[in-house]
C-alpha cells in the first residue's frame, strides 16, 4: 500500500513537469508562477508585469535549463525524504511487544471486524475496518483479547497492522513535501517541512501504533495534497488530470471522514476553498453561466456526491461484515438488532400478544433511547425523594425485567393469561427487587420540568401512584398490545403524565445511566414511546416473528445518531486529568503510552519541542509578516516583483493552511467532550506546513535590511541552521519515541536527564 | 403621505424640518414612557429575577461585600442607585417570588431606572433607523414595532437589568453610527467617545455586552481598512486616526471596565457571605469577617508559632488543613491496606483542630522564644497537630483515594518498623530573597517532605464515610510543577505560650487576638475577583422556566414571572407572536435578496445603486448581525439559559424587518399596484401586530385578572406554560 503510493506521487511529479514542458511557453510560464490564479488562460497578455515574463524575456535560456533541472532535484530530494520517513516509522516497531495505549481499544475492533461481531464505537468504521483487514491479510487471526494496556502479544502477529499504520504515516512528510512545493514553488521551503514533520518524534510515536490516528491523518494531508494539485489544474479545465485530482479529493475526503469526524475540519477546508474558488469564477465574465454551471456540477458530483456514496459504502460494508450479535447490541433498535446472528430477536420466536404475567423488557423508541430498568439505589438527598432509581441502560441486564400486573390482587396468575389492551391500567413491578414503578409530583433529578420516576412498594405492593394506563400509538379501546410492533405510551393515572426517557445522562450516583422521567406535556414523541422487546410467558404459544427489517439508510441514520450520542457521552470525569486545548501548542503536556515506572520500557508521546515551539513562533511571524504588508500594499506602497510574489504566496498558499490549522484547532475549545493530547496533531501538520512557508519567505528577504550578498549568506546560513538544529533536537529526544528503560528523567543519572525542560512532561 | 410631506417642507424651511423631528420623537418617547412606567409599582411583590437582583441590592445598601460570578458590577451598581435615591435601607429577606414588599422597599424608585432606559430605546432604535439612512416613517415604523412589544415591556418594568443592557447596546451602535458617518463635524470625537463608554457600560451590565462590542469593533476594523486605502490622507494622519480610535474603543472602555470594580471594592468594604471564596489576604482587608480574627496576628512565623494553614486552590471548596482523632481503616473497601495512622484531611469549617504548631526538629519546646527564632524559607520544620499531638508525615503507603499518590498521615508508632518521616521543609513560592521570613497570609508556601521530597497537596477527592466526606490530603513526589493545590498560606497565627497539652488546648480554643493588618492594592484585589467569577461554576441545573436556544427564534417558551396570590392575575414573559414571526420572514426575505445581489453584481447585473447597496449591507450588518451576534454564541454555552437572554438579539431583530419592508417597496416592487397591495399587507400585518399586543397586555401588566376560560383562549401554543389556578 505504502510503496505503490509513494511511487505513484513520484511518478506523478514526473510525469507533470514534463508535461508542463511541452506546453507553449506563456501557458507554462503562468502554471509556475500563478499556481491558485483558477483561471489564467485569459489574462496571460494582461499580466505584462507578471515578474517571470520579463525575467523569460531577458533570459529565457536560463529558466528554460532551471526548468529541465528541477523536476530531477526534486525527485531525488523526494526520494531522500521517503527513505527518511520510512526509516524513521519503521525503525523499533516491534517495539514494545505488548499493547500501547488506545491500541486496546483498536485493536480489539480489528479483532471484531475479523470475528464479525458487532460493536459500538464513536467513530465511524473505516479506521478499525482497514485494521481489522490489514490484520487478516498479514496472518492475525483475531483471538488475542486487548484487554488492556501492557498486555504482552506473544505468538500473535501484531506487526502487520503496527506497520500498515506507520506506512501510512510516513506518507506524511512526503505528501506536505509535495503540498508545500505546490504552493509556494519553493524546494527548501518544501524541504523544511519535510524536516519538520520527518524528525518529530511526536508524528513519529503516534504513527507506529495500532491507532486510527495515521489514518486519518494519511486521508487529511492526501485531501489537502489533491486540493492544492486540483488548483493548479484550473487552467485547463475538464482535462484528465483535472478530473482525476478533483476525484482524488473526494475520495480522502469520504476517507477522512470515514475513520473519525474530526475529518468534517478538512471537508470545511476543502468547501471553503471550492467555494471561493466557485467565486472566482463566477466573477470572470469571460466564462458564460453555462459554463460555471459545469464547473458547479462537476465540484457537487466530485465533492459532494461521490464521498458521500463512497462515505455510505464504508458503512454497507461495515454491517455486512459485522454480522453476529457482539458488545454493541443494546445501543440499538430491536428492529436493527433483528439483522444481528446470535442476538434473541434474529429470527425471534415469542408470544405475540401482552398478557398479564408476562416478563417483558421495555425499550424507549428514541434512538439509543435505553431499556426501562431499576437497581437497588435509591435516589441521593437533593434529587426528589429518597426512593429507589428507574433509569434507562444501554446494555442488556436482568435488571432490565419487569413483570406486568393487574392492579387488584384479584387476578389469577395460575389460570389462562388475560391479554392486555389498550386503555387497561397496569401496574409493572421490577422483577429483581419487586418494587412498582411509581411516579408522583416530585421534579426529576436533572430534567426538573418533569416528575420522578421511581421503584416503590414491597413485593408488588404500592399505592395509587403505581398505576399506568397502557396505550398504543395509534390504537383504539380494546386492541390487544403486540410485541415489538406496537408503539406503547404509558400515562401515569393520578397525575396524567407520561412515561419518558429525557435523554440526559445522570451523575455517577446512577452510575451515569439515562434519565427516565413522566412528562406532564402529552404530545406523542419518540421519547415517550416504548417497544416491548424480550417477552417471557410460558403459559402463553411462541410464534415465530419477523420484525420488520429496517432499510440501510434507517441504519445508516440510527447508527449515526447512536455515534453522535456516545461522542457527547464522552464528558471528563471527575479526578482525571484532563487535557487543555491551550496545552496543545506549547508542547505542555505528553501522553503515556507505554510504562510508567522505572523498570519498564517506556514510550511517551510528546512533540520534539523544538519542532512544535518553532512551529509556535512562525504562527505569530506569519500573523505579523501578512499584517505587515497588507497595512503597506494597502497604504499604496510598491514592493518589488519578487517580494509581490512571496507576499501572494504567504497570502494564499500560507493562508489556506493557517485556515487549515485554525479549523482543526480552535472547535476543540467549544467541544465538551474529553480531550486528548493527539487531537492536535492534525493541526499540527498544517502548523508545520505554514512554518516551512513563512520561514523560507523569511529569511528570503533579508536583502530589503542587508546588502544581497549577506543575505545570500544569511538565507543559506538559516536553513542550514535550521535543519541541523532539528535533526540535533531529533538525536536528543529521540528515546521519547524509540523507548526508553532505566531511571525516570528528573533522576541526574538517567539517560534523558536535563531533557525536561518543562515539569509537565512526566518521563 | 408623511415622506412627502417631509420632503416638501425641508426643500422648504430646514429649521420646520428640526421641529419636525423633534415632535414625532418627543411623541415616540412619550408614548413609551407611557407604557413602561404606567402602574409601575404592581405587583408590590417581587417578581422572578427581582428576587436575584434585590439580594445583591441589600448588600449593596448594607455595604457588604459579595460574589455575583455572571456579571460585572456596574448592573447591580445602577440598581443600587435606585435604592439608594429612595432611600432604602437593605432590610427585605429575599427569598421568595411573590413575597410582598414590606414599606420599606422603595418599589418605585428600583424600578424607574430599568422603566427609564427601556423606555428610550424607543428613541434609539427610531434614530439608529434613520442613521443607517431610511425614511422617518420606517423608523416610526420601528419604534412602534417596539412599542408593542410585549416582552421588552415586561422586561422594563421591574428591577432587571436587560433593559439597561438594550439601552446602552443601542447607544453604543448609534453613537459609531454617528461617528462613522459625521465626517467633519466637531461633534465626530463625541460620538465616538460616547460610543466606547456604551460600550464599556453594556459591558458592566452584563457580559452579554461582550458580542455587541465585539462586533462594533471588527466593524471599526473593516472602517479603519478603508480608511488605510485612503491615499491622499497623510501617514500621519491615518496614524493619528487609528490611534484615537483605538483609545476610545479599547482603551477606554478597558479602563472604565476597572473603574467599575474600583467603586464596586470601595463601596463593598465589609465582609459578607461569600469570603469564604477569597483568598485570605483578601479576606484580611474587608472590614469585620477575617480581619477581625487576624487583626493583631503576628507578621512573622516563629518556631513555636500556632497557626491554621489554607490551601489556595479553591477547588472543590477552599479549607484548612485538618487532623482528627480517628484512624485510616486498617483495609479499605478494595482490598487495600493503609498505614492505619491518625487521618490528616482538609477542612472546610472553621475548626479547632485546624490548628498546628511549628515545631523546631532541634529542640522538644512547643512555645515560641522570645526573642522569637523566625521560620525562613528553606528551614525544616516538623508540623504538630495542637489538639492530638500527632506530626504531620507521609511515607511509601498509597494514599486512601488516589492510590498514585503518598498517603498524608498524623505518625502514629505502632512499631512495625514503620519509622516517622515528619521532616518539611519550607519552600516559599512568592518569595523575594532566599532567606525570606514566612508570614502569615502573604507567603504562600510549599511544604516538601525531606525524605521521599513529596510535596504536601490537596487532591480534591472526598474521603468515604471513615473520613467523614472530609476532603483527602496527599504527598505528590511526581507532579511538582506549580499547582495551586499544592499551595498553603497561615491564615491564623499566634505566638504559642503553653507547654503543657492541657493549657495548650484550652489556648487553641480561645480566640485569636494581637496586631497588624495588610490591604492588598486594587490591582490584586480586582484580579483575584476577577479570576474568581471567572472560574467559579455554578452548579448547571434545570430550572421549571428554562429554555433552549432553538425555542426562542419561534417563541415556544414562556416565563412566568408572578401570580397572584388568589386570582388568576399573572405577569408573562411572552413576545408579541406576530412581530416575532414577520421577524422570521423579514429575516429570510433579506437573506434572500443579500444573496441574489451578491450573486448578480458578481455576474456585474446592478440591479440597485451602489449607493443602496452599500445601505443595505450596512443596515444587515448592525441589525442582523446585532441579532447573530447575541444569538447565536448560546448554542455554545452550558449555563441555564431562559428567554430574557433573547431580549437584546430580538431587538436588533426587530429593528430588521421596517428596514426590509422600506427596501423591497422602493426597490423590488416596481409597479404602483404591487406597492399600494404592498401597503396593504403592511397594514393588515400592523393592525394584526396590534391586536396580538391588546390580547396579550393583561399578561404583560398583570392586570385584569383573566377568567381560566379566557386564559386558555391565550395559550395559543400547546409549549406555553400560563398559570391556571384550580378552584
Amino acid at each position: 500500500m505504502e510503496d505503490s503510493l509513494k511511487e505513484h506521487c513520484t511518478r506523478d511529479t514526473v510525469v507533470r513537469n514534463r508535461q508542463k514542458c511541452k506546453l507553449n511557453e506563456s501557458g507554462k510560464r503562468l502554471t509556475q508562477t500563478k499556481p491558485l490564479q483558477p483561471h489564467s488562460g485569459v489574462c496571460d497578455k494582461s499580466k505584462t508585469n507578471d515578474p517571470t515574463n520579463r525575467l523569460a524575456s531577458n533570459g529565457t535560456n536560463k529558466r528554460q535549463e532551471e526548468r529541465l533541472r528541477s523536476p530531477c532535484s526534486h525527485v531525488y530530494i523526494m526520494v531522500v525524504v521517503v527513505v527518511l520517513s520510512v526509516c524513521t516509522r519503521f525503525y523499533k516497531i516491534d517495539e514494545p511487544a505488548h499493547v500501547c495505549w488506545d491500541e486496546t481499544h483498536f485493536g480489539k475492533m480489528g479483532s471484531y471486524y475479523i470475528n464479525r461481531t458487532f460493536f459500538f464505537d464513536v467513530h465511524p468504521p473505516l479506521g478499525k475496518m482497514l485494521i481489522g483487514l490489514v490484520g487478516y491479510l498479514t496472518g492475525y487471526d483475531g483471538t488475542f483479547p486487548f484487554i488492556k494496556p501492557g498486555d504482552k502479544y506473544e505468538h500473535h502477529n501484531y506487526l502487520g497492522m503496527r506497520g500498515f499504520c506507520a506506512a501510512l504515516g510516513s506518507c506524511l512528510p512526503p505528501f506536505a513535501f509535495l503540498t508545500v512545493l505546490e504552493l509556494s514553488n519553493s524546494t527548501s521551503a518544501a524541504l523544511i517541512v519535510a524536516c519538520l514533520l520527518i524528525f518529530d518524534t511526536g508524528c513519529i510515536t503516534i504513527s507506529q501504533y495500532i491507532l486510527l490516528d495515521p489514518i486519518l491523518m494519511f486521508f487529511i494531508m492526501g485531501s489537502v495534497l489533491c486540493m492544492v494539485r486540483f488548483n493548479t489544474q484550473s487552467f485547463r479545465p475538464f482535462s484528465f488530470s483535472w478530473w482525476l485530482w478533483l476525484l482524488l479529493t473526494g475520495v480522502c475526503l469520504s476517507g477522512s471522514l470515514g475513520v473519525k469526524f474530526v475529518g468534517l475540519f478538512v471537508i470545511l477546508l476543502v468547501g471553503i476553498n471550492t467555494v471561493s474558488d466557485l467565486w472566482m469564477l463566477l466573477g470572470d465574465l469571460s466564462l458564460s453561466l453555462v459554463g460555471f454551471g459545469k464547473h458547479l456540477l462537476a465540484r457537487v458530483f466530485g465533492l459532494i456526491i461521490l464521498p458521500l456514496f463512497l462515505y455510505a459504502t464504508i458503512f454497507a460494508v461495515h454491517f455486512i461484515v459485522l454480522s453476529k450479535s457482539g458488545p454493541g447490541d443494546g445501543f440499538f433498535s430491536s428492529a436493527f438488532q433483528s439483522r444481528l446472528i446470535g442476538n434473541n430477536l434474529h429470527n425471534a420466536s415469542m408470544p405475540e400478544y401482552l398478557a398479564y404475567g408476562s416478563v417483558i423488557t421495555l425499550k424507549n423508541m428514541r434512538i439509543a433511547g435505553g431499556y426501562l430498568h431499576s437497581h437497588w439505589h435509591l435516589y441521593p438527598e437533593g434529587f426528589g425523594a429518597p426512593q429507589q432509581q428507574v433509569t434507562g441502560y444501554m446494555h442488556k441486564d436482568f435488571n432490565n425485567l419487569w413483570s406486568v400486573k393487574r392492579p387488584d390482587n384479584s387476578y389469577d396468575y395460575t389460570g389462562t393469561p388475560v391479554l392486555v389492551r389498550h386503555g387497561d391500567i397496569i401496574t409493572l413491578e421490577h422483577k429483581e427487587t419487586t418494587r412498582n414503578l411509581h411516579s408522583h409530583s416530585h421534579k426529576a433529578p436533572l430534567t426538573k420540568k418533569h416528575q420522578q420516576v421511581t421503584g416503590y412498594g414491597i413485593n408488588g405492593t404500592g399505592d395509587l401512584n403505581d398505576l399506568w394506563q397502557v396505550e398504543v400509538v395509534g390504537g383504539k379501546k380494546g386492541d390487544p398490545v403486540k410485541v415489538l410492533r406496537s408503539k406503547v405510551r404509558f400515562l401515569h393515572h393520578s397525575t396524567g403524565c407520561v412515561l419518558c426517557s429525557s435523554g440526559k445522562t445522570l451523575p455517577k450516583w446512577a452510575f451515569e445511566q439515562l434519565e427516565v422521567t413522566c412528562s406532564p406535556y402529552v404530545k406523542v414523541t419518540p421519547n415517550s414511546q416504548w417497544t416491548i422487546e424480550d417477552h417471557i410467558n410460558p403459559k402463553l404459544p411462541n410464534i415465530s416473528l419477523s420484525v420488520l427489517k429496517p432499510t440501510f439508510l434507517e441504519i445508516l441514520w440510527e447508527s449515526h445518531i447512536v455515534m453522535i450520542r456516545g461522542n457527547s457521552g464522552l464528558k471528563p470525569k471527575d479526578n482525571e486529568m484532563n487535557s487543555k486545548p491551550w496545552h496543545w501548542p506549547i508542547n505542555f503536556q505528553g501522553l503515556r503510552f507505554s510504562g510508567v515506572n522505572e523498570t519498564e520500557y517506556r514510550v511517551y508521546l510528546l512533540g520534539n519541542p523544538i519542532i512544535w515551539w518553532f512551529n509556535l513562533f512562525s504562527l505569530g511571524l506569519f500573523v505579523v509578516m501578512v499584517t505587515v504588508t497588507s497595512v503597506a500594499v494597502q497604504r499604496g506602497m510598491n514592493l518589488q516583483e519578487n517580494q509581490k510574489a512571496h507576499y501572494r504566496i504567504l497570502k494564499e498558499g500560507g493562508g489556506m493552511l493557517f485556515l487549515g490549522w485554525i479549523l482543526h484547532y480552535l472547535p476543540f475549545y467549544i467541544m465538551g467532550r474529553i480531550l486528548y493530547y493527539h487531537h492536535y496533531f492534525p493541526a499540527m501538520l498544517f502548523s508545520s506546513m505554514l512554518t516551512g512557508i513563512t520561514l523560507d519567505i523569511f529569511l528570503k528577504n533579508f536583502d530589503i535590511i542587508f546588502s544581497p550578498s549577506i543575505a545570500k549568506y544569511i538565507l543559506r546560513g538559516g536553513q542550514l541552521v535550521l535543519i541541523l538544529g532539528v535533526i540535533y533536537s531529533f538525536y536528543l529526544f529521540h528515546p521519547l519515541s524509540y523507548g526508553m528503560t532505566g531511571l525516570l528523567a528528573h533522576d541526574p543519572a538517567s539517560s534523558m536527564a536535563g531533557l525536561r525542560w518543562l515539569e509537565s512532561w512526566d518521563f | 403621505m408623511f415622506k412627502d410631506l417631509w420632503l416638501t417642507k425641508s426643500r422648504m424651511q430646514c429649521v420646520k424640518v428640526k421641529v419636525e423631528i423633534n415632535v414625532l420623537l418627543v411623541a415616540v418617547t412619550a408614548v413609551a414612557l407611557f407604557t413602561r412606567l404606567y402602574d409601575i409599582q404592581f405587583p408590590k411583590a417581587v417578581v422572578f429575577d427581582e428576587v436575584f437582583y434585590g439580594q445583591f441590592l441589600s448588600l449593596y445598601m448594607k455595604r457588604v461585600h459579595f460574589i455575583d460570578e455572571s456579571a460585572p458590577p456596574f448592573g447591580h451598581m445602577i440598581l443600587a442607585l435606585g435604592g439608594y435615591l429612595g432611600g432604602f435601607d437593605g432590610n427585605f429577606v429575599w427569598n421568595r417570588i411573590g413575597a410582598e414588599y414590606s414599606s420599606n422597599v422603595p418599589v418605585w424608585s428600583l424600578r424607574i431606572i430599568p422603566a427609564i432606559a427601556g423606555s428610550l430605546c424607543l428613541p434609539l432604535g427610531y434614530l439608529l433607523v434613520l442613521e443607517l439612512g431610511y425614511k422617518h416613517l420606517t423608523a416610526l415604523g420601528a419604534s412602534v414595532l417596539l412599542l408593542t412589544e410585549n416582552s421588552l415591556i415586561v422586561q422594563s418594568r421591574f428591577m432587571l437589568l436587560d433593559s439597561v443592557l438594550i439601552f446602552f447596546l443601542l447607544l453604543a451602535v448609534l453613537s459609531y453610527l454617528r461617528f462613522h458617518k459625521a465626517h467633519d463635524s466637531s461633534f465626530r470625537w463625541f460620538w465616538l467617545v460616547m460610543s466606547g463608554v456604551s460600550c464599556a457600560c453594556a459591558v458592566g451590565v452584563k457580559y452579554m455586552g461582550m458580542f455587541t462590542y465585539f462586533l462594533l469593533l471588527a466593524l471599526a476594523v473593516v472602517h479603519i481598512w478603508q480608511l488605510l486605502g485612503d491615499r491622499r490622507l497623510s501617514n500621519a494622519k491615518v496614524a493619528a486616526e487609528v490611534l484615537v480610535r483605538f483609545l476610545a474603543l479599547v482603551v477606554l472602555p478597558v479602563v472604565m471596565y476597572l473603574g467599575f470594580f474600583y467603586v464596586h471594592l470601595t463601596l463593598l468594604y465589609r465582609s459578607g457571605p461569600h469570603d469564604q471564596m477569597m483568598s485570605s489576604a483578601f479576606q484580611a482587608s474587608l472590614e469585620g469577617g477575617l480581619a477581625r480574627i487576624t487583626h493583631g496576628q503576628p507578621l512573622e512565623m516563629a518556631f513555636g508559632s500556632q497557626v491554621t494553614l489554607r490551601t489556595l486552590s479553591s477547588k472543590p471548596v477552599p479549607c484548612w488543613l485538618h487532623s482528627h482523632k480517628a484512624n485510616y481503616p486498617v483495609r479499605y473497601e478494595n482490598g487495600r491496606g493503609s498505614s492505619h495512622q491518625q487521618q490528616v484531611t482538609c477542612y472546610p469549617f472553621k475548626d479547632v483542630n485546624n490548628w498546628w504548631i511549628i515545631k523546631d526538629p532541634g529542640r522538644h519546646s512547643l512555645v515560641v522564644n522570645s526573642p522569637p527564632k523566625p521560620v525562613r524559607h528553606g528551614d525544616v520544620i516538623q508540623l504538630v497537630h495542637g489538639m492530638t499531638s500527632r506530626y504531620l508525615n507521609t511515607h511509601d503507603v498509597a494514599a486512601p483515594m488516589s492510590p498514585h499518590l503518598q498517603e498524608v498521615s498524623g505518625y502514629i508508632d505502632f512499631n512495625v518498623s514503620m519509622l516517622a518521616q515528619n521532616l518539611w521543609r519550607v519552600d516559599i513560592t512568592n518569595r523575594e530573597s532566599d532567606r525570606e521570613i514566612w508570614k502569615t497570609i502573604l507567603s504562600e508556601v510549599r511544604l516538601v517532605h525531606v525524605n521521599t521530597s513529596a510535596v504536601l497537596k490537596l487532591s480534591g477527592v472526598s474521603l468515604p464515610e471513615w473520613g467523614f466526606k472530609q476532603l483527602e490530603v496527599v504527598g505528590d513526589k511526581i507532579n511538582k510543577a506549580y499547582q495551586q493545590t499544592g499551595i498553603w498560606n497561615v491564615e491564623e497565627h499566634r505566638y504559642g505560650r503553653s507547654q503543657e497539652q492541657m493549657e495548650r488546648e484550652l489556648e487553641l480554643k480561645s480566640p485569636t487576638h494581637s496586631d497588624i493588618t495588610k490591604n492588598l492594592t486594587f490591582m490584586a484585589k480586582f484580579l483575584e475577583l476577577q479570576w474568581k467569577m471567572m472560574t467559579v461554576k455554578n452548579e448547571e441545573s434545570e430550572h421549571k422556566y428554562s429554555s433552549s436556544p432553538l425555542e426562542w427564534i419561534t417563541l415556544d417558551t414562556n416565563i412566568a414571572y408572578w401570580l397572584h396570590p388568589s386570582t388568576n392575575a399573572q405577569i408573562q414573559l411572552i413576545g408579541n407572536l406576530v412581530t416575532w414571526t414577520t421577524g422570521n420572514i423579514a429575516l429570510a426575505v433579506y437573506s434572500l435578496l443579500l444573496l441574489i445581489y451578491l450573486l448578480r453584481r458578481r455576474r456585474k447585473v446592478l440591479d440597485i445603486s451602489e449607493d443602496s447597496w452599500e445601505q443595505l449591507v450596512l443596515a444587515g450588518v448592525v441589525t442582523i448581525g446585532g441579532w447573530s451576534v447575541n444569538y447565536v454564541p448560546f448554542f455554545l454555552m452550558e449555563k441555564t439559559l431562559f428567554l430574557y437572554h433573547y431580549l437584546p438579539a430580538l431587538t436588533f431583530k426587530v429593528l430588521q424587518i421596517p428596514i426590509v419592508v422600506e427596501h423591497v417597496y422602493t426597490h423590488v416592487l416596481r409597479s404602483p399596484a404591487q406597492q399600494k397591495s404592498f401597503v396593504g399587507v403592511i397594514l393588515a400585518v400592523l393592525t394584526s401586530i396590534f391586536v396580538c399586543h391588546h390580547n396579550l397586555s393583561p399578561l404583560t401588566y398583570g392586570q385584569p385578572a383573566l377568567t381560566s376560560d379566557q386564559l386558555t383562549a391565550l395559550c395559543w401554543k400547546e409549549s406555553w406554560d400560563l398559570l391556571l389556578r384550580r378552584r
